[in-house]
């Protein structure tokens, strides 16, 4: 069945914080982004330009001041009544009381799910995220690499159609790093999801994605869409003289006016 | 990643037989400190007969060194001794065997009471949760709760036990009114950690909750009560002692006899016929309260043990 | 300002006016015989009958409290300090001294009595004192040996002796735990003294007063002898508290397990 809605639509979107009051922020300014379904878009920018504003909004933990979000074709937080997106976070935000296996079956249990159904599910995902023994540890025994992927496989248990992401791999090593994404991207490609990601590392931006949407500084707006077409990521794609290029013309779309922030 | 697993599960060997070694050298510093106070004691004791008792009279801190003949201060020994003997009275069972049975009332109460007041003390938590009005009010009369010496009320507490309570299908126990004291006494720690420690989680956790759109019950369930368990045992610790102090007084204050209150009143009663009793007696409180502190160390050790969690003090 | 201070103390205003109005009406409704708990407004009349009485009473426990409290607090600082020096010390007693708060302390009281005699003030300030030691001591240990890291290597970077750290890094570190321990030793103090009244000492104090109107079913006058000790509490308490705004005009007490 194709769906007609794009995956992610923002019209005309702003957001402010403590409006009219003396604390007041401009978070988001006269956002209209499309996002298609399946694709892997990620969301950069300078410190404090509301990135992540901007993903938690797409969520529905949050609300614009103005404007439209619709997810799926339906307002954002009837996706989110209907669990529509998962999300995962900078910090894997693992329950450590709970064994791995339990943390992957959590959103399953909140939903109603029955034991056999939610433990078929869940090797199925350890399966995934290639940690098929480690279902009973718990996450202290885990390193950081680990339980990313763990949270990973949580955000996908209730099998959503949208990813959102915020600075997942922001708390790992370079090469743990590098190694996750190729762990991302095989599961992008495997399970078709539509992932908006979000990110301060430029070379991430560009390996991971095939569209870069770049904010300003606050107030955000979309400053540019810089689309990626580097084909199938392998090894080599990281030396490629054209991943080098795209960096580049990244990085000059980042580059602003002083502005005080 | 076997080696990892590997890697993991030495880390944990290490860290229990550290935690082992630990619980032992605890245990060895106690029982130091037992034949520490033993031979201070007997020191002192040596020390005043050796001079008369001529240091009750020395100036300003004279007051404060009591006499060390063999009524004040009966000889380590003797006390002892007299676990196997027999209290006057009835001939039969060694004192140590009533003081046993006295410990075990005494603990039923204290137990009970801390069992009410844990549930007391995680609802009223619950409550204040849910609204920080509630919170902010209730806060300051918690605080000044424990202030009420309500031990000091305890014989009311009794007799109003006995006699409100008729209409009841069964008699009131005298023994209940203490036990409500000692839920008094217990349902402060447990409340006020609780409230921490249901808010203390963390702010992912709670977006994450709210991403899978869970309802108030399912994240009170899910995630705040678990988290608040490390806050809640810390609570117990504390409560643990309150319940067995509020019980110990509460059964003399009240007049309620079968428990270590009611044994160590009689042999404070009967001290010149006898005060190695009253030593033991009180040595038996103090174990008590030991051991009951000393459970719920052994639960946190097993509960969060499994979890993977870290304990607060000790 | 005030709205702050007003959002702050309304809701326990209200509830607290609430509730003693709340009590009022119903004893009055009901009108139960002889009940445990009298109204509010009878508990303030035999309090107000009985002012002498009772102002003697708080003033002879009072004076045991305060005694104990600052000879607690004094013992408890020292060795605090004592035990925070040496790294072996503090491994070794502060754990000791959390399994030996695990005791019944008021247990102590016929001893005491035993050994000062029934009507000295001494052996309740006795217990006294060893209530307010054991959270004087172990918080304040808490506090002198739990500072971070990072602070103390920037004062040994100045080369900074080691009276120079205690001063400006373990000293300011430790009273916020310090004061909450005395906010804790406040009350325990007030409970102690007149729970040890019962075992023995002077018969015009509050423990005796609440004890012997009790057990004349004179409740009124009981809760109004419990009243007086509450507001000595709570005296102590405040007292602890603006103590600890004026030496720590920086930052509020850390608040542990209450």
């Amino acid at each position: 069945m194709t769906t007609e809605h794009a995956a992610v639509e923002i019209v005309d979107m702003d957001k402010y914080f403590n409006q009219s009051k003396p604390n007041e922020v401009w978070a988001l300014d006269a956002i209209n982004l499309s996002i298609e379904t399946g694709s892997f878009v990620s969301l950069i920018g300078p410190s404090g330009c509301g990135k992540s504003t901007l993903l938690r909004l797409m969520g529905a933990l949050t609300h614009p001041t103005n404007g439209q979000i619709l997810i799926n074709g339906k307002p954002a937080d009837d996706a989110r009544t209907d669990r529509d997106y998962g999300m995962a976070f900078q910090h894997s935000g693992l329950f450590k009381w709970r064994t791995i296996s339990q943390n992957i079956e959590l959103p399953l249990e909140l939903m109603g799910w029955g034991k056999q159904d939610r433990k078929a599910r869940s090797d199925e995902l350890l399966e995934l995220i290639k940690l098929p023994d480690f279902g009973d540890h718990y996450p202290s025994e885990l390193s950081g690499g680990m339980r990313q992927r763990v949270a990973i496989a949580r955000s996908l248990s209730f099998r959503p159609s949208l990813l959102l992401m915020d600075e997942p791999f922001g708390a790992l090593d370079e090469m743990t790093r590098e190694h996750m994404q190729d762990e991302l991207l095989d599961i992008w490609r495997r399970t078709g999801k539509t992932i908006v990601f979000v990110t301060h590392s430029i070379p991430e931006a560009v390996y991971l994605s095939q569209r870069v949407i770049v904010l300003s500084p606050r107030p955000g707006r979309i400053a540019s869409d810089i689309p990626v077409d580097l084909g199938e990521r392998v090894f080599e794609t990281r030396e490629d003289p054209r991943f080098f290029e795209k960096v580049t013309q990244v990085r000059e779309a980042l580059r602003f006016e002083e502005s005080p922030q | 990643m076997t080696s990892r697993e590997d890697q993991t599960r030495a880390l944990q060997q290490m860290e229990r037989t550290a935690a082992t070694r630990r619980t032992v050298r605890r245990i060895v510093v106690f029982a130091v400190f037992v034949v520490v106070l033993g031979l201070a004691y007997a020191g002192y004791k040596w020390f005043g007969q050796s001079i008369d008792d001529a240091q009750t009279s020395w100036p300003v801190i004279g007051e404060l060194l009591p006499p060390t003949d063999d009524l004040t201060m009966p000889p380590i020994v003797d006390i002892i001794a007299e676990f196997a003997q027999p209290p006057q009275r009835n001939s039969g069972k060694p004192l140590g065997a009533f003081i046993a049975e006295a410990a075990l009332f005494t603990f039923r109460e204290a137990a009970v009471g801390f069992a009410f007041g844990v549930v007391l003390g995680l609802l009223l938590a619950i409550v204040m949760l849910q609204s920080r009005w509630l919170e902010r009010g209730m806060s300051p009369y918690l605080v000044a709760s424990q202030t009420i010496p309500l031990v000091a009320i305890a014989p009311i507490i009794v007799i109003w036990g006995s006699n409100s309570m008729t209409w009841l299908p069964f008699e009131w126990p005298r023994w209940m009114s203490v036990a409500i004291i000692a839920t008094y006494l217990t349902f402060f720690p447990v409340a006020m950690n609780g409230i921490r420690g249901l808010k203390a989680t963390d702010p992912a956790s709670d977006e994450l909750m709210r991403s899978y759109a869970a309802s108030r019950r399912q994240t009170l369930f899910k995630l705040q009560l678990p988290a608040s368990v490390p806050y809640l045992f810390a609570a117990f610790k504390i409560a643990a002692t309150a319940a067995i102090v509020g019980a110990i007084v509460g059964e003399i204050s009240g007049g309620v006899g079968g428990g270590l209150g009611r044994l160590i009143l009689d042999f404070a009663s009967r001290y010149t016929t006898g005060p190695e009793r009253l030593y033991a007696a009180v040595i038996g409180a103090a174990l008590l309260g030991i051991v009951a502190v000393g459970l719920v160390i052994l639960a946190e050790y097993l509960v969060l043990a499994k979890r993977h969690d870290e304990s607060t003090a000790l | 300002m005030t709205s702050r201070f007003l959002k702050a103390a309304g809701p326990a205003v209200i509830l607290g006016v609430g509730g003693v109005l709340l009590w009022e009406i119903a004893m009055r409704v009901i009108q139960p015989e002889g009940f445990v708990l009298p109204a509010p407004s009878e508990i303030l009349a035999a309090f107000a009958e009985n002012a002498g009485d009772i102002w003697t009473a708080t003033v002879n426990t009072g004076y045991i409290v305060i005694t104990g409290l600052v000879a607690g607090v004094i013992l408890g600082l020292a060795w605090a300090l004592a035990v925070s020096r040496f790294r072996i010390a503090n491994e070794t007693l502060t754990p000791l001294g959390i399994m030996l708060n695990a005791i019944p302390i008021i247990a102590l009281a016929p001893i005491f009595n035993a050994w000062f005699g029934l009507l000295s003030p001494v052996s309740n300030q006795a217990i006294v004192v060893i209530l307010v030691f054991f959270p004087i001591f172990i918080n304040t240990t808490r506090g002198l040996t739990s500072i971070d890291a990072t602070e103390h290597e920037l004062m040994r970077s100045y080369a900074a002796s080691k009276w120079d750290i205690t001063r400006e890094v373990r000293f300011p570190n430790a009273m916020p735990y310090f004061f909450t321990a005395l906010k804790i030793s406040a009350s325990l103090a007030v409970i102690g003294a007149i729970v040890a009244e019962y075992f023995g000492g002077r018969q015009d104090a509050l423990g005796p007063l609440i004890v012997q109107n009790a057990g004349l079913t004179r409740y009124a006058e009981a809760w109004a002898a419990v009243l007086a000790g509450s507001i000595l509490g709570i005296l102590l308490y405040l007292a602890a508290g603006a103590i600890e705004r004026a030496s720590m005009p920086w930052m509020s007490s850390v608040s542990a397990s209450g």
